[in-house]
């Protein structure tokens, strides 16, 4: 068995915090997917939902952070700076890692839009934003094609369980928009409704007074 | 008192199809000679060689703004139903920077009781293109587009009517026709804008307006087709000629719609500040001043009344688009106005939840107070519903149903009184006020 | 100068969140719609006021000069 010397620590650092990474973004993205259907956790104001999706999206930079500095600074590994925002330029499992500095840019876009979202138009920051929908996968694929770690044993279940915890969000989604009405008929519908209400009390009070 | 022209006539909205509306014309003229201004002095639209042959070619006066001051001095006010003065939208469009301006006359009326702006499109199509044509000039346009309701017949009237004037070389802009989709407010500016530049009829939430950022991203003058008529009449004859009609306050002629109470209905050209018992015949039971976003008013008060904003304005009301409706002694007040919200909460574009949510249930509310037997708190319900909605939208449907209902919950006070011990002054369930077949069905509805 | 708080009621779709961080100033219709102030903030809330804007999930609020 090899002793864990330093090198050594630095590279399971950085693919310790690889998965956290995965794990906080699957999270980020599911709560995302909450806000917009101005869904609710149990007991929590909406604000919550906002707030925790918010944290947890900063709480996976400041992973990612330590999953690319570990990377760059560990020497076994030749992983330069630049590889980490031009994707496919590093030496080192050029298309796996140029997947992950991919995922990091259009993350860097998020953050940085999201930041400034005061600032900037409505239009800017939500066309950003719908990147996460891209961002997302392109991390997972980076994650399982860089290392073997997450294609055996328990991590394996971690990678497969964030995926369908993923794309279940997503299909929930995609149903619950479909299911909207759709803004011409929003009238007519409530409108309906109340119609409906109106016949029921007029039929339960049957009649004359 | 006017002729009218012969029955059936079918509700404005649905005439596509059909002759247009009948036009009204005094025969001696009226008005002491004032009148005819806008609409031919003889049956039957005019085609270009008599507009020319009568008016003479487009009056331009070869520069940019120099027409702002004539209009300035006639006191000209939107025709549309805002009435706001024409001279300084004209001026601000005139001294903004950047690139051209756009003008876009609107002739898409949207309000089912109003038929002003179709008759003048179809009787005198080459005033208001004359107008599109020196209000361009005026504020230093290029660009030049007709906006109006989807309507075949129309249609191929303006086409050849701006093709002949492309042919005599009357025009300095060329003009686009845009079709609107029949909503109620694809007429509003930014649903006008927003529809023009390719997109739905739909309103959009302001700032910026139109005037700013409209066609295109570029500054919009959007006027009425009436107060371009209006425009290129004060160009030719000048804002003496223009005050010689009206009042000192509210000066000129006007385009009405009017709804007698034994069903017929036309357009007349009148003049601000005429008697409203010299068009309407009273007494009724009460008169509907405006439109749909206009109020209702008892019809005692009405007989005394001026078709002027002075008048009007202290009692709640405003000539608006025009609209003049005569309820029959017959209907029921309340019956009539609850149709007439339920077609407005319909016809919400569905973009804002006060409106969207607020409108249906003022409908439901309404026509629970129409019926025999009201819940108690159906009018303290809409009462409420009414303040909430007030003002939360991003354009003034919202605003102008309350004004709607506001004014029929005291017109028709007495009458909430009758059904609540369930009776019905009305005798007829015919409905009166005019509205169009179908409610919308999806969103192409709204291109 | 003062700012007022404004909605974009196109934009807007009722989330709530605004009213949840500024309960002094907002409050919500019976269908969740924000009710806001007609005067300007006050000073002392216009730093909430900023985080309700920048925390609006629809990005519908805005803080504009009480002109």
């Amino acid at each position: 068995m090899t002793a864990i010397t330093g090198t050594t620590a630095l590279w399971y650092a950085s693919r310790a915090t690889g998965v956290v990474s995965l794990l906080l973004l699957s999270l980020v993205v599911m709560l995302g997917i909450l806000v917009n259907r101005q869904g609710r956790l149990p007991g929590l104001p909406s604000f919550a939902v906002t707030g925790l999706h918010r944290s947890l999206s900063l709480l996976s930079v400041l992973f990612i952070a330590v999953h690319v500095a570990t990377a760059i600074i560990d020497p076994f590994v030749s992983i330069g700076l630049a590889a980490v925002v031009i994707p496919f330029v590093s030496a080192y499992q050029p298309f796996w890692l140029g997947l992950g500095a991919v995922a990091l840019d259009l993350i860097a876009a998020l953050i940085l839009t999201s930041l400034a979202r005061a600032h900037i138009s409505r239009r800017l920051w939500r066309g950003i934003h719908w990147l996460a929908y891209a961002a997302w996968p392109v991390a997972l694929v980076h994650g399982i094609g860089s290392s073997p770690d997450l294609r055996s044993g328990g991590l394996l279940l971690v990678a497969i369980g964030s995926a369908l915890a993923v794309a279940a969000a997503g299909l929930w989604r995609v149903a619950a928009k479909a299911r909207e009405v759709p803004r011409a008929e929003r009238a007519a519908y409530v409108l309906a409704g109340i119609q409906r209400q109106a016949h029921r009390v007029r039929v339960g009070h049957g009649g004359a007074r | 008192m006017t002729h009218h022209a012969t029955l059936p006539m079918p509700g404005p909205a649905q005439w596509g199809a059909e002759e247009p509306p009948p036009v009204n014309r005094r025969p001696d003229g009226g008005h002491g000679g004032l009148l005819p201004r806008l609409m031919p002095a003889h049956p039957g639209p005019v085609d270009l060689t008599e507009h020319v042959e009568r008016f003479g070619a487009p009056p331009y006066r070869g520069a940019p703004r120099r027409l702002i001051g004539d209009v300035e001095a006639a006191g000209l006010t939107g025709r549309g139903g805002a009435a706001f003065p024409t001279y300084r939208k004209l001026a601000a469009m005139a001294a903004g920077r950047g690139p051209a301006p756009v003008v876009i006359g609107n002739g898409a009326e949207g309000e089912p009781a109003s038929s002003k702006d179709k008759a003048l499109l179809w009787f005198s199509p080459h005033l208001v293109l004359d107008g599109l044509q020196v209000a361009a000039e005026a504020v230093g346009s290029a660009t030049v587009g007709l906006y109006i309701h989807r309507n075949p017949r129309l249609q191929e009237r303006l086409e050849v009517a701006i093709a002949q004037r492309a042919a005599a070389g009357l025009d300095a802009a060329p003009v686009e026709l845009t079709e609107a989709p029949h909503r109620f407010l694809a007429g509003e500016e930014s649903a006008l804008a927003s529809r023009v530049s390719g997109g739905p009829a739909l309103p959009r939430f302001k700032p910026p307006r139109a005037s700013q950022r409209g066609v295109a991203g570029r500054r919009t003058l959007v006027q009425n087709v009436e107060t371009l008529a209006h425009l290129a009449l004060i160009a030719r004859y000048g804002p003496g000629w223009f005050r010689s009609a009206g009042t000192p306050d509210e000066p000129g002629s006007m385009l009405a719609t009017l709804h007698q109470a034994d069903g017929r209905t036309g357009v007349v050209e009148t003049t601000l500040g005429t008697p409203v018992a010299d068009l309407l015949r009273l007494p009724a039971q009460a008169v509907l001043v405006g439109g749909y976003h206009g109020a209702w008013l008892p019809g005692a008060q009405a007989e005394l009344l001026p078709l002027a904003n002075a008048a009007l304005r202290p009692l709640g009301a405003a000539v608006g688009a025009g609209v003049l409706a005569a309820l029959p002694a017959d209907r029921c007040g309340l019956a009539e106005t609850a149709r007439v919200v339920r077609y407005l909460a319909l016809e919400s574009a569905g973009q804002c939840g006060p409106c969207f949510n607020g409108l249906p249930r003022m409908a439901g509310a309404l026509a629970e107070l129409a019926g025999p037997w009201p819940r108690p708190q159906a009018q303290a319900d809409l009462e409420r519903w009414s303040g909430l909605v007030a003002g939360r939208g991003a354009c003034h449907h919202p605003d102008g149903t309350v004004r709607l209902v506001r004014s029929a919950l005291q017109v028709f006070a007495a009458e909430i009184d009758q059904h609540a011990h369930g009776h019905c002054t009305g005798t007829s369930g015919r409905p009166f006020l005019p509205l169009p077949a179908e409610p919308p069905l999806d969103d192409t509805d709204w291109r | 100068m003062s700012k007022k708080l404004r909605v974009n009621p196109i934009d807007c779709a009722g989330h709530g969140v605004c009213a949840e961080l500024l309960p002094e100033l907002i409050t919500l219709d019976e269908w969740g719609y924000p009710l806001l102030p007609a005067g300007p903030v006050p000073h002392r809330l216009e730093r909430q006021a900023r985080r309700a804007v920048t925390d609006c999930p629809a990005l519908a609020l805005a803080l504009a000069d009480a002109s």
